[in-house]
């Protein structure tokens, strides 16, 4: 599946496009098939979200998990700081991270 | 230390609401990202993979524990109660919100420190030894110098839009702590054979993609001239550093292709007029910024003996203390490299102890190492033992200053986006295999540094032993370099083979220590015993 | 909002420029445009005949204009000197500091914000093209 991601305009936080809006949450990107460049262009242009782009993810039974470690330790949090991860102290962070 | 006047002041809060107008303009709709962001950088703010990260410039390292605490309470305000020590003695903060990025900085201009050209194609924070002042070794204080050239580096009007960054280094002594040759430009104060003052002009080095130990441009710059100098070296550089690809636009690539005499028969040429046009400040000037350096008030007579009968002490004071050009004080190097922490992180709480161990113990001084450590410049040797106690109550004790442990490692892709792999874990599990002090001691002196991709912050070529984290086919994959140095014996290490996974990695570092322990003669540290056994020895234990 | 600005009370010149190359192979050009890799100092030997040098800025980021602007002035060139191109409110200060008199700029320019930006720095810390004396000039006055 394809979804896009970038990070808020006001606080820098990762966020993942739901379909109608921007969520902290991966669970809750949406696949958006072919039309993800046209989405990061429209959504980057209100100027209200920093360099959306569009990755690769798999779709899993816990949702998307991105191809590449980049997006994924994005998806969480640093990977050496669990307590300040997107869901602190999941013990099953590391191991989708990695 | 420097204090601000009026001007200064003026000039750092013009700043803040310089940033503030910027900074609406953006958040209001009215700039484009693309427009935003060669702003923020000019100001330390970049976007990284979780959140914006500020970078604050500590000028030469040196801090008061008035803008150390400062430091822990924009963490504890604005952050996430901690920030990081970087290899250009910055701190870094990783957790900032557009919005209050306006606000940090005017808290930080009400303690005179800014985060001005801590990015951007510009000259950066100046940086110097951190044993300056302090030091036996050293001809003078070398940061005089170095506040000189940061005011006038301040808002230069034709070195803000360079073909890339520029860092600059001084040091006073010929023992070199700061990694000078490693920077555009490296200064070292010399003394002539009349006395007069004056430096050795090194240019065009630094790590990243090529790295390169600067070749020596002037043996003897009269100090009269420094900035007339250091402008001719800056102009040249910016009318002819490459600009049509960006890993080739640092200046050491210029000086690289037309060759260092061409640089320097440039420069000379530049410097002739630019002499004339009276850009050097009077001697009354440099004697101002001098002043505020004068040496502390030290107390003579003081006992210059330590008592070693606690070992954990005796071996703290072993490793982390040096020697102090007064008698009866000491140099004491704060490890933030704990064997299961992030090398150069510090929460809120371990600042603020700093600060205050800085005010009672240490002339109310603290600096900031390249080696992400932290410095008490000035403390009487009859207070270590109960300042020693208070560092062990806040988990502040480690006594591995320049050992395997006392690892440099840059934020790597746990938080940085130009990363390719992390470095952190790296650094932790090499930390967690030799976390035996005895080992670690028996081990000696031993840099290791660890870059999470090229841009090398974590300054891997420069590592006794380097490691550099790779992306192979979307998985991070590790490097070994051997034989680096940023000493006065500068060199840059040699990549050894093919790369490791992470566990991988920290296996090939021991198979490396373990033959230099076979190796060694008498005396011989980790980079004297690969120095005369070359790689491959090294290479067949790793690898054979 | 304006695409150019002048700080000189000259009129304009009316000449259009000529290329570096084309200026340097004719001897009656009274205005001439430098390209980023252009050399300022070929010029020098004929300031006395040049009333307007147009430096081009095509990207805000390639800032050998500014030294090209300094290396005039610092020859003794006292006619129009016009920053051209890629020019934004935040470099005005800049390139007025190395010695730029006249601006045209690919975007137009708030006039308010402009001033603004040239106002906010009621001091300086190193001499540059414009005349400003540093603070070390004022501390020890």
């Amino acid at each position: 599946m394809k979804i896009v991601t970038g990070n808020d305009l006001e606080t820098g936080a990762v966020t993942w496009w739901s379909g109608d809006g921007w969520s902290l949450h991966i669970a809750d990107a949406v696949d958006v098939g072919a039309h993800g460049e046209a989405i990061a262009a429209t959504e980057e242009a209100t100027r209200r979200v920093n360099a959306p782009y569009v990755i690769e993810a798999d779709a899993t039974s816990q949702g998307p998990r991105p191809a590449h470690i980049k997006d994924r330790i994005r998806a969480v949090g640093p990977t050496v700081r669990l307590d300040l991860n997107i869901k602190p102290a999941d013990p099953t962070a590391g191991s989708w991270v990695i | 230390m420097y204090k601000y006047d009026q001007y200064d002041q003026t000039i750092v809060d013009a700043r803040v609401e310089e940033f503030r107008e910027q900074v609406g303009r953006r958040l209001s709709g009215e700039l484009s990202e693309d427009q935003f962001k060669p702003l923020r950088l000019m100001n330390g703010l970049y976007l990284q993979l979780h959140a914006y990260m500020l970078r604050v410039a500590i000028p030469y390292g040196t801090l008061d524990s008035r803008q150390m605490r400062m430091l822990a309470h924009i963490a504890r305000k604005y952050d996430r109660d901690y920030g990081h020590f970087t290899t250009r003695q910055n701190l870094q903060y990783n957790w900032i919100k557009l919005e209050d990025a306006p606000d940090i900085l005017a808290d930080l201009a009400s303690v005179e420190m800014h985060a001005i050209q801590t990015s951007g194609n510009c000259i950066r924070n100046i940086s110097s030894d951190q044993f300056a002042g302090a030091a036996a070794d050293e001809v003078e204080d070398p940061r005089p110098w170095a506040e000189l050239l940061r005011q006038w580096s301040t808002f230069h009007p034709e070195f803000s839009y360079l073909p890339r960054k520029f860092k600059i280094a001084v040091i006073a002594s010929d023992q070199d702590r700061a990694a000078m040759r490693l920077h555009d430009i490296g200064l070292q104060v010399v003394r002539n054979n009349k006395g007069e003052t004056g430096f050795k002009f090194y240019v065009g080095g630094g790590m990243g993609r090529t790295p390169i130990v600067a070749p020596l441009i002037s043996e003897f710059v009269p100090a009269t001239d420094l900035l007339s100098y250091t402008e001719a070296c800056l102009r040249v550089y910016n009318r002819y550093g490459r600009r049509d690809n960006i890993y080739k636009a640092r200046i050491k690539i210029l000086l690289h292709e037309i060759g260092a005499d061409e640089y320097r028969r440039q420069v000379e040429e530049e410097f002739a007029h630019v002499k004339t046009l009276g850009l050097d400040p009077p001697a009354s000037e440099f004697e101002r910024i001098a002043a505020h350096f004068a040496p502390p008030a030290w107390e003579s007579g003081l006992p210059d003996t330590v008592d070693r009968s606690n070992v954990d002490f005796a071996q703290w004071v072993d490793q982390n203390v040096t020697a102090h050009k007064a008698p009866g004080y000491a140099v004491v190097t704060i490890s933030l490299k704990p064997i299961d922490g992030i090398p150069g992180d510090a929460s809120s709480a371990q600042i603020d102890l700093m600060a205050d161990l800085a005010e009672t113990y240490s002339f109310d001084e603290l600096r900031v190492t390249h080696a992400q450590n932290i410095v008490l410049p000035n403390v009487r040797k009859a207070d270590l033992l109960t300042m020693w106690q208070k560092l062990v109550d806040a988990k502040l004790a480690d006594a591995n200053i320049d050992l395997v442990t006392d690892i440099i490692a840059c934020p790597g892709l746990d938080y940085c986006s130009l990363a390719n792999a992390r470095s952190i874990p790296v650094a932790q599990k090499i930390a967690a295999r030799f976390a035996d002090p005895a080992r670690q001691r028996d081990i000696g002196e031993l840099k290791l540094k660890i870059s999470g991709c090229i841009n090398a912050c974590g300054h891997h070529h420069a590592g006794h032993i380097g490691i550099l984290g790779v992306d192979r086919k979307g998985t991070e994959n590790y490097q070994l370099l051997l034989g680096g140095s940023g000493a006065e014996d500068a060199s840059l290490g040699k990549i050894a083979g093919p790369g490791f996974d992470e566990d991988g990695i920290v296996d090939a570092v021991e198979r490396t220590i373990e033959k230099y322990r076979d190796l060694r003669q008498e005396g011989e540290r980790f980079l004297d015993t690969y120095r005369r056994v070359g790689m491959d020895p090294f290479k067949e234990a790793i690898y054979g | 909002m304006v695409n150019a600005l002048r700080f000189r009370d000259d009129s304009a010149h009316e000449e259009p420029a000529v290329t570096f190359e084309t200026f340097l192979g004719q001897t009656n050009a009274t205005a001439v445009r430098l390209e980023p890799g252009d050399d300022a100092r070929e010029l020098i030997p004929h300031l006395d005949r040049l009333a307007l040098i147009e430096v081009s800025f095509p990207k805000f980021r390639d800032g050998r204009g500014y030294s090209a602007a300094r290396i005039l002035r610092e020859s003794g060139y006292t006619g129009e000197l016009r920053a051209s191109g890629d020019i934004l409110v935040d470099q005005i200060l800049y390139l007025r500091r190395c010695g730029f008199d006249s601006f045209i700029a690919d975007a137009e320019l708030d006039e308010a914000a402009v001033d603004r930006a040239l106002g906010r720095y009621g001091d300086v810390y190193q001499k540059a093209a414009d005349g400003r004396s540093p603070v070390w000039a004022l501390r020890h006055g």
